[in-house]
């Protein structure tokens, strides 16, 4: 037997604790679908964190490039599962923008309804998993149920319950049918007080406050800079929300208020995402009241053929700022370059930043308050 | 040139044939039956693929359309700075050089009448037979303005291209996607690594020359070198 002698340390090196990599995910309950974030850990501290995306990247924009017009906004549908609805709408108009096509005004309203509903299911599936990864499991009961009636709602318009296929270029394909109008006017009443029950559970749990204050502060220029839309772009006080600044659909037409945080916090985030599912359901009553009449369905031609130009359209999705670039030839009748602006890729940009100096369970809750979708990460 | 090789050598095949075997006045009858319908398709009616656009269009700003104070900012502020400027559908877009994108991009931010300081998107667009094929795409937006432009630099293969992050750090995952799917050179970049394909893939897929239906049977066969084996011309012709 040998004598190992002992390792000589230096004091300072005695007390110095190594750094350990954490892998989390692909396949992890709370990165919401197949995301990977290799942390650095100093103790339970975050200190550095690397994305890694691309689990389900379907090549979709070289697919769009090599489809029709029309068929793209099935797979529009395929991005932004949870929000196919407001993926629609933002394509629909890009395309109307490069075809200088007049939206009759009833469909405008229809669609603004749509992506208000959409909006609305959008969050509380975002509240759910949000507040399950915190450790709230009731809540995700509580959303999901009401969510239920947002995709019916959905079914009973266009038959389907995620990836509606609901829009086309220059209008709706179908109108609504008799009597739906009054079920969301129904859903509308029913759903305000649900939301009071859901602020019940969360805005003064005190859990709730400790896990959310005071986590991932990021301060309105740097906010700006590193291109963080939608909610947590408002949460950090940076007045910016699209319906607002460019009015697409109908939005111009209607009252509303865009909610602002002051701290930029979770717990901001929270609040105004509760205040923007009031503030859909306003739209949505002020649309449904207003209804014109009318056709759903533009003047467009047969064979989609946008002349040869190139456009950036952009509409605020629940995710944040969703934009199409489109480029025509105005030979083919595909688009010669199709790119989606994603919300969630940009968002999710910001999380390396947002988790720095927290601890591993905040990197959790920092995932549920960017709220992303996978699926449109990786297209 | 093809076309008209092709309904030669069809009608040599029944004339060998003819020589070969006895002629009968059976099989005679029989060969010309199938030969006939066999040059009848020749001339096929096969529409050319449409030729690939030279570039985009850029259109001029038309007359009656005046010209906005953020573009005339950038024009007094830097002068030649922008080559061309274009309007389309209400979009404006400006061209500018590669060498100078970082200092356009610094007095887009900086400047008061401008104030461009969000960066919603950075991509690119691939125009093959251009000699420089590729166009690099930035959309911006003035949160306080609330407008927008987008600057456009032209860069052929290989050509460098400054990495705008440090004016706008949100260009960092943007510019790493146009890199992943275009193989532009962008230099400077704090972190350039694929980003959506795996690290040790084989070309950039939103090429146009890239092949739509993806390695299959290649990738198996040869792992390495799959991207070359698929775009060998008598490969091609085998299937």
């Amino acid at each position: 037997m040998t004598l190992q002698t002992p390792r000589v340390t230096t004091s300072a090196s005695a007390f110095d604790t190594d750094e350990l990599v954490l892998n989390m995910g692909p396949q992890h309950p709370s990165t919401h679908g197949v995301l990977r974030v290799v942390l650095r850990l100093d103790g339970e501290r975050v200190v550095h964190a690397d994305c890694v995306i691309g689990y389900i990247h379907r090549g979709v924009e070289k697919l769009c490039e090599n489809r029709d017009w029309t068929q793209i906004i099935l797979l529009t549908d395929r991005m932004d599962y949870v929000a196919a609805a407001s993926s629609n709408l933002g394509y629909c108009e890009a395309v109307e923008k490069l075809m200088q096509v007049e939206v009759p005004r009833r469909a405008r309203y229809i669609r603004t309804i749509l992506a208000e509903l959409q909006r609305i299911a959008s969050h509380c599936l975002w509240l759910g998993t949000h507040a399950m990864d915190v450790g709230a499991m009731t809540v995700l009961l509580y959303a999901f149920r009401e969510r239920e009636l947002l995709l019916d709602l959905f079914e009973e318009y266009c038959g389907a319950r995620l990836t509606y296929n609901a829009m086309r270029v220059g209008g709706l394909p179908l109108d609504i049918p008799s009597g739906w109008d009054k079920k969301v006017l129904a859903f509308c009443d029913l759903m305000e007080p649900k939301l009071d029950e859901y602020e019940q559970l969360l805005t003064n749990n005190r859990i709730w406050l400790q896990r959310t204050r005071n986590i991932g502060v990021i301060s309105g220029e740097e906010a700006t800079a590193i291109g963080l839309c939608g909610p947590p772009l408002r949460g950090s006080g940076v007045s910016r929300d699209l319906r607002k600044d460019e009015p697409n659909a109908a939005y111009e037409e209607f009252d509303f208020d865009i909610p602002l945080g002051t701290k930029g916090d979770i717990y901001d985030r929270y609040l105004i995402r509760m205040e923007e599912f009031k503030q859909s359901i306003r739209i949505i009553r002020q649309a449904v009241t207003g209804l014109p009449e009318g056709p759903v369905m533009g003047k467009v031609p047969r064979l989609i053929k946008p002349p040869a130009g190139e456009t950036y359209h952009a509409i605020e999705s629940p995710k944040g700022e969703i934009g199409y670039f489109l480029v025509s030839d105005g030979k083919s009748t595909n688009p010669y370059r199709f790119r989606v602006r994603p919300p969630s890729f940009c968002n999710l940009q910001a999380l390396s930043r947002l988790v720095k100096g927290h601890l591993v369970a905040d990197v959790v809750a920092l995932i549920g308050t960017i709220d992303i979708v996978l699926g449109e990460v990786d297209r | 040139m093809t076309d008209e090789k092709k309904p030669v050598d069809n009608n040599q095949k029944p004339s060998s044939a003819d020589s070969s075997v006895e002629p009968s006045a059976q099989t005679k009858t029989v060969a010309s039956a199938t030969a006939a319908p066999k040059v009848k398709p020749k001339p096929r009616p096969k529409k050319a693929p449409p030729e690939p656009p030279k570039g985009p269009p850029d259109q001029a700003p038309p007359d009656d359309v005046e010209v906005p104070l953020y573009v005339k900012a950038l024009q007094d502020g830097l002068p030649n700075a922008v080559d061309q400027v274009s309007y389309w559908v209400g979009d404006w877009t400006v061209i500018v050089s590669a060498d100078r994108l970082l200092e356009v991009g610094r007095f887009l931010r900086d400047n008061p009448a401008t104030a461009f300081d969000y960066c919603s998107d950075v991509t690119a667009t691939d125009w093959p037979p251009r000699a420089k094929r590729f166009d690099m795409i930035y959309c911006l937006y003035s949160v306080s303005l609330r407008q927008r432009i987008r600057v456009k630099v032209r860069v052929g293969e290989g050509e460098a291209v400054s990495s705008v992050t440090e004016i706008w750090p949100a260009a960092n995952w943007l510019e790493r996607e146009v890199y992943d799917q275009f193989g532009v050179n962008i230099i400077d970049h704090p972190d350039l690594r694929r980003i959506l394909m795996p690290d040790d893939w084989q070309g950039h897929p939103q090429r146009k020359d890239y092949p739509l239906e993806g390695p299959g049977e290649y990738l198996m066969e040869n792992p390495q070198d799959w991207l070359r084996l698929r775009n060998l011309p008598d490969e091609a012709e085998i299937e």
